[in-house]
């Protein structure tokens, strides 16, 4: 009892440091993006926003895959823990996914002139985002949290296959979304990035990965508790 | 009684099969049910897109798959909700059988159910629209889709129905993660319509065999997740 209560206080501690290194992470990338990266020439100040929406768009990539992968290993192992760490991966996913198609239109509707076109990259978040909150209707629906954990986990395996697959079908189509990254040359969509832009880019890429590695662990350690609290429910109802 | 406690997969798969074909030519709820069903989307769709002779080139395909996806949910869910409701799936599942056989017959089934509507539908469609949509290409693409459709449907179909929400949250489910099926299959549809030449058709199909393949193995591996008591 006396060892569980301390490696929980242990635990909590190495949360707060990780809490605390986040923050100080997040503010940093947000000063560079502000001070220290120069203004795009042609785009102005609405480039900044780039910094922000491609790591959120990585987030919510990098969360359905974690809860892709959490599920796999759940239906091979039963153990509790990643289910919660497969549902939690999925409600940061969510949050991330809205926040870059949200930042996206920002930027959209002065560069492109509209909020929002059917190009594969938006389509497909678009349409990963419909996957997830389905994801969590389905867990809604279902008491049995035995069965609820299965269920999701063979839903989000099955979205984690179609997602790319939805890309590739909307790719045979023409693009207009700048690709910044291994961008062939002189193609118009590739606009070079200064090296105080990449460098801020990197960073802000950083902080968000780590970002979401604090918000994966505090949901999950939510997730226990809820657990725990459920079963203690259901023994006092017995 | 059969003294056989472990039939070959391919019998139980048929027996699957069978039982759902028997019970259909019975009660001819769920063939009936889509058929009408379909007609009344095309119905709509003549309405609302003033299906005439200069715009009905480029939206037929799409006309034809959101008929066929709609009536196809329809389809998925009074299937799996009978074996819910009149106890088939406890009976089904403690026999002493390879769920996967359970798993690709009532697969098969429902596939034997989206075909038999698109059967219909598709000449009904050229008699209407004066058009002619029997063609070998747009067959095959028409085969492929309903294969990956029902695949994939099948298996949401049998997590939907034993949610609290149940019929609701089958089309939230399938929708999304179909949607790479079906632009594929219109893109390949309306290829084939419009005769453009094979090479811009070539990778639509290519997409559509590889969805096929990848979610009927996946569903048929996952199955006994989902029905696991």
């Amino acid at each position: 009892m006396d060892g569980g209560l301390f490696s929980m206080m242990k635990l909590k501690k190495s949360l707060l440091i990780l809490d605390v290194i986040t923050i100080l992470l997040v503010a940093s990338a947000a000063g560079l993006v502000f001070f220290y990266a120069p203004l795009e020439a042609v785009m102005g100040y609405v480039q900044k926003v780039f910094y922000f929406h491609v790591s959120s768009a990585w987030v919510g990539m990098l969360s359905f895959i974690v809860a892709a992968v959490a599920g796999g290993v759940y239906l091979k192992n039963g153990q509790r823990k990643w289910d919660i760490t497969s549902y939690a991966a999925v409600e940061i996913g969510v949050l991330f996914a809205i926040i870059a198609i949200i930042t996206g239109s920002i930027w959209a509707r002065p560069i492109w002139n509209t909020w929002w076109t059917w190009d594969p990259r938006l389509t497909t978040t678009a349409i990963m985002t419909l996957v997830y909150v389905a994801y969590l209707m389905l867990r809604q629906g279902i008491d049995d949290p035995e069965k609820r954990a299965r269920f999701g986990a063979v839903y989000v395996i099955i979205g984690a296959l179609s997602v790319p697959l939805t890309f590739m079908s909307i790719r045979i189509f023409r693009t207009i979304h700048p690709v910044v990254i291994n961008a062939p040359n002189g193609t118009s969509a590739a606009f070079d990035m200064a090296p105080k832009m990449l460098l801020t880019f990197l960073f802000s890429l950083f902080a968000f990965s780590v970002l979401f590695v604090t918000l994966l662990w505090h949901r999950v350690e939510l997730g226990k508790a809820q657990d725990e609290l459920e079963q203690k429910k259901l023994l006092s109802n017995d | 009684m059969k003294n056989n406690a472990n039939p070959s997969f391919i019998k139980t798969m048929l027996a699957v099969v069978w039982k759902d074909l028997t019970a259909e030519l019975r009660s001819r709820e769920v063939f009936s049910a889509m058929l009408i069903f379909a007609l009344l989307v095309v119905l709509i769709f003549n309405f609302a897109l003033e299906l005439e002779a200069g715009t009905r080139a480029s939206v037929t395909s799409g006309v034809l798959w959101v008929t066929f996806t709609f009536a196809g949910t329809i389809g998925l869910n009074r299937s799996m909700a009978q074996e819910k409701d009149r106890g088939c799936m406890d009976g089904l599942l403690m026999a002493p059988v390879d769920r996967s056989a359970i798993y690709l017959g009532k697969m098969i089934g429902n596939l034997f159910f989206m075909v038999a509507v698109e059967v219909v539908v598709i000449p009904l469609f050229s008699v209407l629209y004066n058009v002619n949509l029997l063609k070998p290409g747009l067959l095959l693409v028409v085969l492929l889709g309903s294969i990956g459709y029902s695949g994939i449907g099948t298996l949401l179909a049998t997590m939907s129905v034993q949610t609290r929400t149940r019929d609701m949250l089958l089309p939230i489910l399938l929708f999304p993660v179909v949607i790479p099926l079906v632009v594929a299959a219109v893109k390949a549809s309306a290829g084939y319509l419009q005769a453009l030449p094979m090479a811009d058709i070539q990778p639509w199909l290519t997409l559509l065999i590889v969805y096929d393949v990848i979610f009927l193995s996946v569903a048929w591996m996952v199955f006994d997740y989902v029905v696991e008591e």
